[in-house]
């Protein structure tokens, strides 16, 4: 008999060399009329398109004096499936995803499919389908199906798309499979006035109406509420969104707070991170297994990055595949800073 | 006494499994008494000997005198220690509240005198069971309060953690629901085993508890690995008993109704969606 045991938990030293995060933007917010929620798929974009420059996000640290995170082992695949296209064009936006937006294009079936036997071989837990608005892919379905018989999947939608025959089909591939199907709706409201100015004219009703549609055949999604004003996550605002939640047919409703990333089009709603939004080693104990990038990586059509978080952010890219980039990373950005001191995990 | 001789003889090797006690002292005995008519010739406990149910005194003497192995959770870990706090792993503020309540009650409650006993507690434990390497953990190998639920684990993933711990076969418990997952031989094999919890429901509707059975054949060819055959046995026990004991206790009622009705009430937000759905709330 022995005793084997421990995640690994190393003490990891950095310096600081601080330069305050810089933030070019030129996205207007967008508000849609509600008919332009409900507008047809595009069809996918299998050829890179050239990021425009306008959108990079740079380090605040040099590499040399970053935190260096290993990488734990892959149990968490992020898919960028609809690139940066998004139906609304939410002012906290922190990757800038729109109508317009295909600076990062679809993702094509053939390139989940790599990604999922790698990710087979790597010894994946679990995925997530994100964007833009990972609905509009054509093939979305067809892609919860083939990536359900892998493992478990969570997919981050609006919810503005969702009507009587998706909510039906999600429910029968949830019981079809024997791994979980988890549905996470933003929603920034229990009414349009509060939700409507920051992700748009007429998608608080639109994010309704699918999440009774979700009600309707059984299903209970997980609602992510972003913080966009104080109080917005304190106790009781929890328990009320939860009853918001029930009044909408919401058979075991959950709802996960987000904290505002300073990123992307948010900056300009309020204000870009602090010049000393930096991470400073040595973390604590425990801290390096709980934050994701040690332990997950994001796939888009041409990269794998870091994390969902740095998509623009050109020394996040790590290669082409899950093994490339299946290497330790290090906390350069600000929004490190937030994932570090606030805790913040984009895990469902 | 436990047989812990190993796999050295041709015989077929019965062993319980349970985690999770959580103070329930009457499931304990009735899982015990279970498994040694079932012919078990040793019983492990993956954990978590306190939480939630009353009088934490009570099941100590039950796992030293029926010689349990035993190893330590993340509240065994918190209690033996006397931290802050239980460590569970809840992120939802509702599962923390009950989670402090069940954690102050268990503290305050448990004598001096068990806490070497708790701090001692080996945080995994390994065995060869005819050519089969057996690892034993609380939550996974990997981290005592990580939650390894059915619906949340690929194939590819159990066998990455089989993989780089170089064991056969995997038993947990942490997060209170039982399931079995044989993986697949293009995978590589092997068998994985939650084996739920002792000390509460499996939020199935049913107020009785789940203990993980195994059955150990010896290999077919000399040189080979045996084979294991797992049942999740559902044990009833007196449930009314610890509800009184746990009103005399002054525990939460939210407690005593998923003692009640097999259904949690608690801990709901750590729950992925498919697990859930089989409860009520």
């Amino acid at each position: 008999m022995t005793t084997s045991h421990d995640p690994s938990r190393g003490a990891l030293s950095a310096a600081t060399g601080a330069t305050a995060p810089r933030q070019e933007e030129t996205a207007a917010p967008t508000h849609l009329p509600a008919a332009a929620l409900h507008a047809p798929s595009p069809p996918p974009e299998p050829s890179p398109r050239p990021r425009r420059s306008l959108r990079l996000l740079p380090p605040v640290l040099p590499e040399a004096a970053a935190v260096e995170l290993p990488f734990l082992g892959l149990d968490t695949l992020w898919l960028q499936l609809t690139g940066t296209r998004c139906n609304i064009a939410c002012r906290h936006c922190f990757i800038t995803c729109g109508p317009k937006e295909d600076r990062v294009p679809m993702m094509t079936r053939a390139r989940v499919e790599q990604l999922l036997l790698e990710a087979r071989t790597l010894g994946v837990k679990e995925f997530y389908f994100t964007g833009g608005e990972p609905m509009l892919h054509p093939d979305f379905f067809a892609l919860i199906e083939r990536t359900l018989q892998e493992g478990p999947v969570n997919i981050l939608t609006n919810g503005t798309l969702i009507d009587a025959a998706a909510a039906a089909r999600f429910a029968e591939l949830g019981r079809a499979t024997r791994y979980s199907l988890e549905l996470r709706v933003s929603l920034d409201g229990m009414t349009a006035e509060q939700n409507d100015p920051v992700r748009g004219r007429g998608t608080f009703a639109a994010i309704v109406a699918g999440l009774r549609e979700l009600g309707q055949v059984g299903l209970s999604p997980v609602i992510t509420v972003v913080e966009h004003q104080p109080g917005m996550a304190d106790a009781a605002a929890r328990q009320e969104f939860l009853a918001f939640a029930r009044q909408l047919g919401l058979g075991r409703p959950r709802v996960k707070f987000l904290p505002l990333l300073r990123l992307g089009r948010e900056p300009r709603r309020s204000h870009p991170y602090a010049a000393d939004a930096l991470v400073e080693g040595p973390l604590e104990d425990g801290v390096a297994a709980t934050l994701q990038c040690s332990s997950a990586r994001l796939a888009t059509q041409q990269d794998v990055l870091t994390c969902p978080l740095l998509l623009d952010a050109p020394e996040a890219r790590l290669g082409s595949t899950l093994t490339a980039a299946a290497r330790p990373i290090r906390l350069r950005w600000s929004a490190c800073h937030t994932c570090v001191t606030e805790g913040l995990s984009c895990r469902t | 006494m436990p047989d812990l001789s190993g796999a050295t003889e041709r015989a077929v090797l019965r062993y319980a499994v349970l985690g999770g006690v959580y103070n329930n002292y009457l499931a304990l005995t009735a899982v015990l008494d279970d498994a040694e008519r079932c012919g078990a010739g040793a019983a492990y406990c993956l954990g978590d000997l306190g939480g939630f149910g009353p009088h934490p005194d009570r099941v100590f003497p039950i796992l030293l005198d029926r010689g349990v192995v035993v190893l330590q959770g993340n509240y065994d870990h918190s209690i033996g220690n006397q931290l802050p706090d239980c460590a569970c792993g809840y992120t939802d503020p509702r599962d923390n509240h009950y989670a402090r309540l069940s954690y102050a009650y268990t503290q305050a409650k448990t004598s001096p005198r068990f806490l070497p006993y708790l701090r001692e507690l080996p945080p995994a434990l390994r065995y060869d069971w005819h050519g089969l390497r057996v690892l034993m953990a609380h939550g996974s190998p990997r981290r005592v309060n990580e939650f390894l639920w059915e619906s949340q684990c690929a194939d590819a993933f159990l066998r990455r953690l089989l993989g780089e711990y170089q064991a056969d076969l995997l038993l947990v418990t942490h997060s209170g629901i039982p399931w079995v997952r044989q993986l697949p031989g293009e995978l590589g094999g092997g068998v994985v085993v939650n084996v739920g919890a002792i000390g509460r429901p499996a939020n199935d509707g049913h107020t009785g508890v789940y203990y993980a059975l195994l059955t150990v054949h010896p290999a077919v060819a000399p040189g080979g690995k045996g084979t294991v055959a797992v049942e999740l046995r559902r044990v009833d026990y007196d449930h009314e008993r610890l509800i009184a004991d746990m009103r005399a206790e002054s525990l939460p009622e939210e407690f005593v109704e998923t003692l009640a009705t097999g259904y949690w009430t608690t801990c709901l937000e750590i729950l992925p969606a498919r697990e859930r759905s089989r409860g009520i709330y």
